[in-house]
């Protein structure tokens, strides 16, 4: 069973007048946001998204767009207290990926 | 590592894997999966090869985290291939790609520092699906001339995939988080705060001394052994039933699940060990679900389909209020210590 987090909630944004139908947003996204309909790409599952960023990086002709970071409470808190933007990157602190 | 062999090609020799894992393997999985030395379980980045591998034999990408590397050559059987490791530093590919550590720049500087175009005759990569996030397949063609073609999300699917001349199904591409995915990470998070609960359950134990007659160590071994205990219990329903159960909590956001695991275990809690003290017994129904909905909360970062925007939105709500009911909890549970 798929999981849903909170809705309405995504920076996600897609120029469809951008998309040059490649798929590739199709492919690379884990959560199935994106599927293919006359050639160009739609957005299906908004509230699926992750904020991964994987589309948008490889969306060559730059239709999409995404504030992409890490959905984790310990690294959002790492950051505040770092003064950084939010990061997993807790070198020596042990249970981090 | 133990190598099979070696291979050799133009630009040199190439070192062997297998597919077969050794006893080793599995307990530096076992290891790292307990988050012990989990930073430094590493492979020397570069290029392996795999079964007997040749000009046309395709090329898949990992990262250096040991981990990952044993997973993708254990469902390798029967495969000839070439096995780029990308330098992650030691992270593995999903959690790098984020960081963009797995991704471009460094995908092209591995295939020029390896001399990969005159090892193989086809010009394409297969890199895992969750490597997207840090590696962009067109720059990676106008770069280096090679096509990325991305592979499933899970190394399990790759003989299929190949077997369907590299097409991936909906469900290989899709990322799952069903409960023995939730299981094996639970280790990784009990160890995740651990140093911080031994702290906060020896100050628990401490002030459990305080009484209205000063200070008692006797009282400190009695209901502050037991208090630090409780704690410890509210801890780990935040991080082992709050995942396993997770599915079945009927709210979205992950405080709210650990405020709920962490009320239900508040009451088993005060049934089996009842307090006359009206202040301890309410006490203990704030603070457990308090600090369950915490560290449920840092279960976001484990989760496999959390937002940056999501996370943030529920944070703004759950932290002032898992603060001000943890103090709430704390001050009626110091109160106690003065009254009973």
């Amino acid at each position: 069973m798929k999981q849903l987090y909170l809705e309405n909630v995504v920076s996600l944004e897609y120029f469809p007048e951008k998309c040059n139908g490649c798929r590739m947003c199709t492919i690379v996204c884990p959560h199935g946001v994106f599927e293919m309909l006359d050639k160009r790409a739609v957005i299906v599952n908004r509230d699926f998204c992750m904020e991964c960023g994987a589309c948008a990086l490889n969306c060559a002709s730059g239709a999409i767009t995404v504030k992409s970071g890490v959905g984790c409470a310990a690294g959002i808190i790492n950051g505040i207290l770092r003064g950084t933007e939010p990061t997993c990157d807790c070198s020596g602190s042990p249970g981090c990926c | 590592m133990n190598f099979a062999g070696q291979v050799s090609t133009p630009p040199g020799e190439v070192n062997l894997v297998t597919s077969g894992l050794r006893i080793a393997d599995y307990l530096g999985a076992l290891k790292v999966r307990w988050a012990f030395g989990r930073n430094n379980y590493r492979v020397a980045p570069g290029l392996y090869g795999h079964g007997s591998p040749g000009r046309n034999s395709p090329v898949m990408v990992t990262a250096n985290y040991k981990l990952s590397f044993d997973h993708l050559r254990k469902n390798l059987s029967g495969i000839d291939c070439w096995i780029l490791v990308l330098d992650t530093k030691g992270i593995n590919v999903w959690c790098a790609a984020g960081k963009g550590t797995f991704g471009t720049n460094e995908l092209v500087s591995k295939i020029s520092e390896t001399g990969l175009s005159d090892i193989v005759a086809h010009r394409y990569l297969l890199v895992p699906q969750l490597g997207a996030t840090g590696v962009a397949a067109h720059e990676v063609k106008k770069q280096s001339g090679f096509r990325v073609i991305f592979g499933p999300v899970r190394a399990s699917d790759i003989p299929e995939f190949i077997n369907n001349q590299y097409k991936a199904t909906t469900a290989m591409r899709t990322v799952r988080f069903n409960l023995k995915d939730r299981m094996i990470l639970i280790p990784a998070e009990i160890m995740e705060h651990f140093s911080y609960l031994v702290f906060v359950m020896a100050a628990i134990f401490l002030l459990g001394g305080l009484n209205r007659h000063g200070y008692s160590l006797d009282a400190a071994l009695d209901g502050g052994l037991a208090a630090s205990f409780k704690i410890a219990i509210a801890y780990l329903t935040g991080c082992v039933i709050t995942p396993v159960v997770f599915p079945l909590l009927p709210v979205r956001h992950f405080f709210l699940k650990g405020a709920i695991t962490g009320f239900l275990i508040a009451v088993a809690v005060f049934i089996l060990y009842p307090s006359k003290n009206i202040f301890e017994t309410i006490a203990w129904f704030l603070l457990v679900p308090a600090v369950s909905s915490f560290i449920s909360m840092n279960f976001t970062g484990t989760s496999t389909f959390t937002s940056l925007s999501g996370v943030l939105k529920e944070m703004k709500t759950a932290i002032p209020l898992q603060i001000s009911i943890a103090s709430a909890g704390l001050l009626l549970w110091i109160i106690a210590r003065f009254i009973s």
